[in-house]
């Protein structure tokens, strides 16, 4: 390329021109002001959100046959969403619907918009949704619901106007509480302990450990004490030296709880590789592929999870379910789940799947996610 | 739509060896021109298939949906155009969408009226550009190397202001207006029209337009012949920034949710717009109407291959493909071209006056 260098006079005089943009735009500013505010918006809002659907429900009603089910993970060729949307394949084989998985590669809320509209072109039966964003799929969700489609997340709740029904994996409650109870095990109910989080704002974790915190009230855990919080930022590298960290001011430390996936990798190969393997137990919630080596090596003795399998095959029939009419998505509604057994919708319409899964070395192989 | 020719002046210094060439000319009238016809015949015929062939593409609804969903790609290629055809390219439009959003939502948590926040956003966006444009212009920065910097620079202060949080209170009259069409035709889609007839007038029927052309072909000629080449390329900057901010009213509008990762990734669905729509990457190339159908075809196979089920892999797939066609074929005709005349021509710059 060639080099030339114009004179200054010639290049752009910008100050007073772009003064005059700044000074219009300011001036517009001025002139805007007393428009719509949030506080408007609010207070138009109506206070409760409008009875669900008066359509009645037919308990009795047979599933249909040939129903089309489309699941709409957050993202394609995701293991997890791989093995929880075969769940509701093999679901929707039992019932003799066609099940599909369709979806972004990149999970982003305005791809799924995109394929919303497409399943509804589709004239799908239901949609049965893990959102990226909560909002961002409702307007879209709204015109599926109403051209007939039935809508249910999973996974990942959208705003319950945009969708039936909510299949919950697991409630929070009872995977702060779980974990407390399969590390009591694991140690004997006796010794320090120490919680291995993902950031310190991180609101699921946040919530988790707060049930952790009131399930050590109870009294089978008073030899028990949780003597430090420690943050690994869901980062593979700090949540390593933060396990080192804590086995260094607490050598006489008996078990760690890590509920995040990335902090319990990184605790697990710290642990593996240091000689406090198998005398310091570490559980928390993990997925078999990445911790197999670990139950296997003795490092960890369990761990656990919802099963994503049972999640998209639950999601299947709750989606049949309300396409067939059983069910409307009102509280107290029962639909049977194939080998799941019957489930009742509670409030909000959510369903929740069930107590998490223990992943140990007797069972591990029998998943693969 | 008409293939807008791109301004050549009749008194062009090849205008003897046009002559000489005329067959060749004839037959061939223009590479800028031929890809753009290319790209018609190509959107009219995928437009035929998918109508016959894949159920639901003609419906209606579709059809909004599908302009819809091409709205902020079609706005921010505009300028884009205009950027490419200067010989610069401008890779921060989406973190520029992105921070604008994060600016909106951050605002509208902070209890400003929607109607003040807007201007702002558009002063973020004139702002973001006008930086680009000040890096590139006064330090003489490469474009690239500038806007690879600030895609993290505006993604990062996104981040910085809003963190992760998503606002999704945003008021239904605004959002309902991103959605409102009127039979098929979205309320947005004739902003986008508007836009579109705007940004093609300055670039195919002002001196401003010729100007820029010249200096994506010339910029030392051009500079000699007075273009104002760092004034002229510090606006566009700037235009590219507030088209950006344009483009994140209407995307924040349309999701109902304004985030600090809005349209993570747009820029290079913009930029392949535009390289499909026949503007050459190396500038002084290409016209409106070529990228506005660049854009278009693109929605509509991503549409109508989503339609039909078809893998997203693969759908990345012909896209891409597309993509290294649209490279390709400029290329392969200048070849052609080079061995049919005899004389080099240089009939495809749009030479200015």
């Amino acid at each position: 390329m060639t080099t030339f260098t114009p004179s200054r006079r010639r290049g752009a005089r910008l100050g007073p021109r772009f003064g005059v943009v700044l000074a219009t735009g300011l001036a517009l500013l001025a002139t805007a002001c007393g428009g719509t505010t949030r506080d408007d918006v609010a207070a138009s809002q109506p206070a409760v959100p409008a009875a669900s659907a008066a359509a009645s429900a037919d308990p009795g009603a047979p599933l249909k046959q040939g129903l089309k089910i489309a699941f709409l993970p957050k993202q394609v060729n995701n293991p997890y969403f791989t093995v929880s949307d075969t769940g509701g394949a093999d679901a929707g084989k039992e019932f003799g619907a066609e099940v599909k998985e369709v979806g972004p590669s990149d999970a982003s809320a305005s791809s799924q918009v995109s394929y919303i509209n497409t399943l509804i072109q589709q004239k799908q039966d239901a949609i049965v949704i893990s959102a990226n964003d909560p909002n961002a799929v409702v307007p879209a969700l709204k015109q599926a619901m109403a051209a007939g489609i039935k809508v249910v997340s999973y996974d990942s709740d959208v705003a319950p106007e945009g969708r039936h029904l909510f299949i919950n994996q697991a409630s929070a409650e009872d995977l702060g509480r779980t974990q407390v109870q399969l590390l009591a095990e694991q140690i004997g109910h006796k010794g320090k302990i120490a919680v291995l989080s993902a950031t310190p704002n991180a609101t699921n974790q946040n919530t988790w450990i707060e049930f952790m915190q009131d399930e050590l009230k109870k009294p089978e855990y008073k030899d028990m004490e949780l003597v430090k919080i420690a943050y690994g930022n869901d980062d593979d590298q700090k949540s390593f030296t933060e396990t080192q960290g804590l086995l260094r001011s607490y050598p006489d430390l008996k078990g760690i709880i890590s509920p995040t996936t990335v902090g319990i990798a990184a605790a697990a190969r710290y642990l593996s590789d240091s000689p406090y393997k198998g005398k310091v137990k570490l559980t928390g919630l993990g997925t078999p592929n990445q911790l197999r080596k670990f139950v296997k090596d003795g490092t960890i003795d369990g761990f656990e999870l919802w099963s994503p399998g049972d999640l998209g095959y639950l999601a299947s029939y709750a989606a049949a379910a309300l396409a067939s009419g059983q069910i409307t998505g009102a509280e107290g509604e029962k639909f049977k789940a194939g080998r799941l057994g019957e489930y009742t919708i509670g409030a909000n319409g959510e369903v929740l799947l069930g107590k998490p899964t223990v992943f140990t070395k007797d069972n591990i192989d029998d998943f693969d996610f | 739509m008409p293939a807008e020719k791109p301004a050549r002046s009749p008194e062009t210094p090849a205008r003897s060896a046009e002559a000489t060439a005329e067959g060749a000319f004839g037959r061939l009238t223009g590479l800028a021109r031929r890809w753009e016809g290319l790209i018609l015949v190509l959107l009219v015929a995928v437009m035929l298939w998918a109508s016959f062939a894949v159920d639901g593409f003609a419906n209606p609804s579709n059809v909004s949906f599908l302009l819809l969903d091409t709205t902020e790609i079609a706005i921010m290629a505009l300028t884009m155009t205009l950027v490419i055809v200067a010989a610069e390219i401008d890779l921060s439009v989406a973190s520029t969408l992105g921070l604008s959003c994060a600016v909106l939502g951050w605002l509208w948590n902070a209890g400003l009226a929607i109607e003040t926040i807007m201007p702002i956003c558009l002063l973020v966006g004139a702002l973001c550009g006008a930086v680009n444009g000040l890096l590139v212009t006064r330090l003489g920065l490469p474009s690239l190397a500038v806007t690879i910097g600030t895609f993290a620079l505006y993604r990062g202060l996104a981040y910085v202001i809003l963190g992760d949080q998503a606002v999704a209170d945003l008021p239904p009259a605004y959002t309902g207006l991103a959605t409102q069409t009127f039979g098929p035709i979205p309320l947005v889609t004739v902003l986008v029209a508007i836009l579109a007839a705007l940004a093609a007038v300055v670039l195919h029927a002002t001196g401003l337009g010729r100007s820029i052309f010249a200096l994506g072909s010339n910029e030392e000629a051009a500079f000699f012949a007075g273009v104002r080449v760092k004034r002229i390329k510090f606006w566009l900057f700037t235009a590219s920034g507030v088209f950006a901010s344009l483009a994140s009213l209407v995307y924040t509008f349309r999701y109902a949710s304004a985030r600090a990762d809005n349209g993570v990734g747009l820029e290079l669905a913009v930029v392949a717009a535009v390289l499909l729509g026949g503007v050459s990457i190396f500038g002084g190339r290409g016209s409106l109407p070529g990228v506005l159908m660049a854009v278009l075809l693109l929605g509509v196979v991503r549409n109508a291959l989503i339609l039909a089920d078809v893998a997203n892999e693969v759908l990345n797939f012909v896209t891409g493909l597309l993509l290294v066609a649209s490279v390709l074929a400029p290329n392969l005709g200048a070849v052609w071209r080079r061995r049919t005349t005899r004389r080099s021509v240089r009939l495809e710059g749009n030479t200015p006056r």
